[in-house]
């Protein structure tokens, strides 16, 4: 042992200092001992520090991805409910406008279908005249011919005569047109 | 242990060096030898069973095991050494401290009741032959050996005429004081709370054996005893803590860019 200064105390030992064969101890026991920490113990604690750094870094990636990924749905929706209201607003504005035509075609449809009856009612009643008219025509003739050849007949006839046959022809065109005019 | 010292007899022997160096248990070795071994022991499996299982939320024992890899880590090695070169040295640190504090704690621990410690050539181990040259060689190999002596001697700063002065103090301290007073603060601080520890102890029982009526003060004897306990117990982490601490500011400071 390494004692080369000893002093008077008691068992020779002087607590200042040192014994070799502790200090060779104490260096061996120290090496050890931090050969078993460097070697097992720190790496694992470092190990554990890494993953639980990445586990709260990926932690708070993964939540601003889902809140990008939030987002994003939003603003997805957004435009989705746009685009439907301006959808519903070109709808509506479609029927109206189609409404509106359609009632326009109905009146026109109707304004010419009165048009249409008006015209012929007018054309019936063109052609009911024109064939009055001709009927007439064609009677008055007849008569004026049979009146004439009776006024010849009976020309020399006494004037009663005269004015029977005048009555007669008279009765006979009313009765003729008589049925006509209905 | 201490009834060895405690003569029977009236007169009241006090408890001096001799207590620190008990006759050897077996062969050469002695009590401390065995203490030292055991601690290496005690917190080498402890740190074992603890990081065997190491999960992301810890449970209590792996807790306990977390804090003071922690606190070595962040509290001492990155306050010390500084963010970027701290890593490397986390096990020294957490080892220094660790085996600093186990050691000194079997001051109190009952029936084994020894600081390591306060058996200098311990620490003296540690500081002169682990601390030491790890910050020299660290320092040597940051800034080359001329870099390294001018980065130690001479602070930043200082005026050209005090220079014949600061670069002995400053080198007598760099090279040689400081492992010295790292190893010799932590042993005088155990070697004394022992001592004190041991006075009122066996002053008590001195008293409540020997004495006629000073039987009556004997409870505070042990009083005081119990007292110095609890205030020993704050200085074994202290002297821990201040160990590690310094070790890691001296190869901070080895190691830093410029003061």
């Amino acid at each position: 042992m390494n004692r080369t200064l000893i002093l008077a105390a008691e068992g020779g030992h002087n607590p200042v200092v040192p014994q070799l064969a502790e200090v060779i101890l104490g260096l061996v026991a120290f090496l050890l001992l931090f050969f078993v920490i460097k070697k097992f113990v720190s790496p694992r604690f470092e190990a554990l520090y890494a993953e639980r750094t990445a586990k709260i870094e990926g932690g708070i990636e993964k939540a601003e991805q889902a809140q990008a990924e939030a987002q994003r749905t939003l603003e997805q929706y957004k435009e989705q409910l746009a685009e439907a209201r301006a959808e519903a607003a070109r709808i509506r504005d479609d029927a109206r406008a189609e409404g509106l035509q359609i009632i326009e075609e109905l009146r026109e449809q109707a304004q010419a279908e009165s048009a249409r009856i008006v015209a012929q009612g007018q054309h019936q009643l063109d052609a009911q005249r024109a064939q009055i008219v001709a009927e007439l025509r064609a009677d008055l003739g007849r008569t004026a011919v049979e009146l004439a050849s009776k006024v010849v007949g009976e020309s020399l006839e006494d004037e009663a005569r005269r004015r029977g046959t005048v009555d007669r022809f008279l009765n006979e065109l009313d009765a003729v047109a008589a049925p006509a005019s209905k | 242990m201490t009834d060895v010292v405690l003569a029977s007899g009236d007169k009241f022997v006090a408890p001096g060096v001799a207590d620190f160096f008990l006759p050897p248990i077996f062969g050469s070795v002695t009590k401390p030898m065995v203490l030292l071994v055991l601690s290496i022991l005690i917190i080498g499996a402890f740190f074992i069973a603890a990081t065997r299982n190491l999960k992301l939320v810890p449970g209590k024992f792996q807790f306990a095991a977390e804090s003071l890899y922690d606190f070595s880590r962040n509290g001492i090695a990155r306050e010390q050494i500084g963010a970027k070169d701290f890593k490397p040295f986390i096990p020294l640190v957490l080892t220094i401290f660790t085996f600093i504090l186990v050691n000194n704690l079997f001051g109190l621990i009952p029936i084994v009741q020894f600081p390591t410690m306060s058996h200098i050539g311990f620490p003296l181990a540690v500081s002169l032959l682990v601390v030491y040259p790890v910050y020299h060689f660290v320092g040597f190999k940051r800034h080359g050996f001329v870099g390294y002596l001018k980065h130690q001697t001479i602070p930043p700063g200082a005026p050209w005429f005090v220079l014949p002065l600061l670069i002995p103090i400053e080198f007598f301290q760099k090279f040689i004081l400081n492992p010295l007073t790292l190893a010799i603060r932590v042993f005088a601080a155990m070697f004394a709370g022992h001592l004190l520890l041991l006075v009122f102890t066996l002053a008590g029982e001195f008293l409540l054996l020997n004495g006629g009526l000073t039987v009556i003060v004997a409870p505070v004897s042990f009083a005081f005893a119990i007292a110095l306990t609890f205030l020993e117990a704050l200085i074994m982490c202290l002297q821990a803590y201040i160990f590690a601490l310094l070790s890691a500011s001296y190869i901070g400071m080895a190691l830093a860019e410029e003061h």
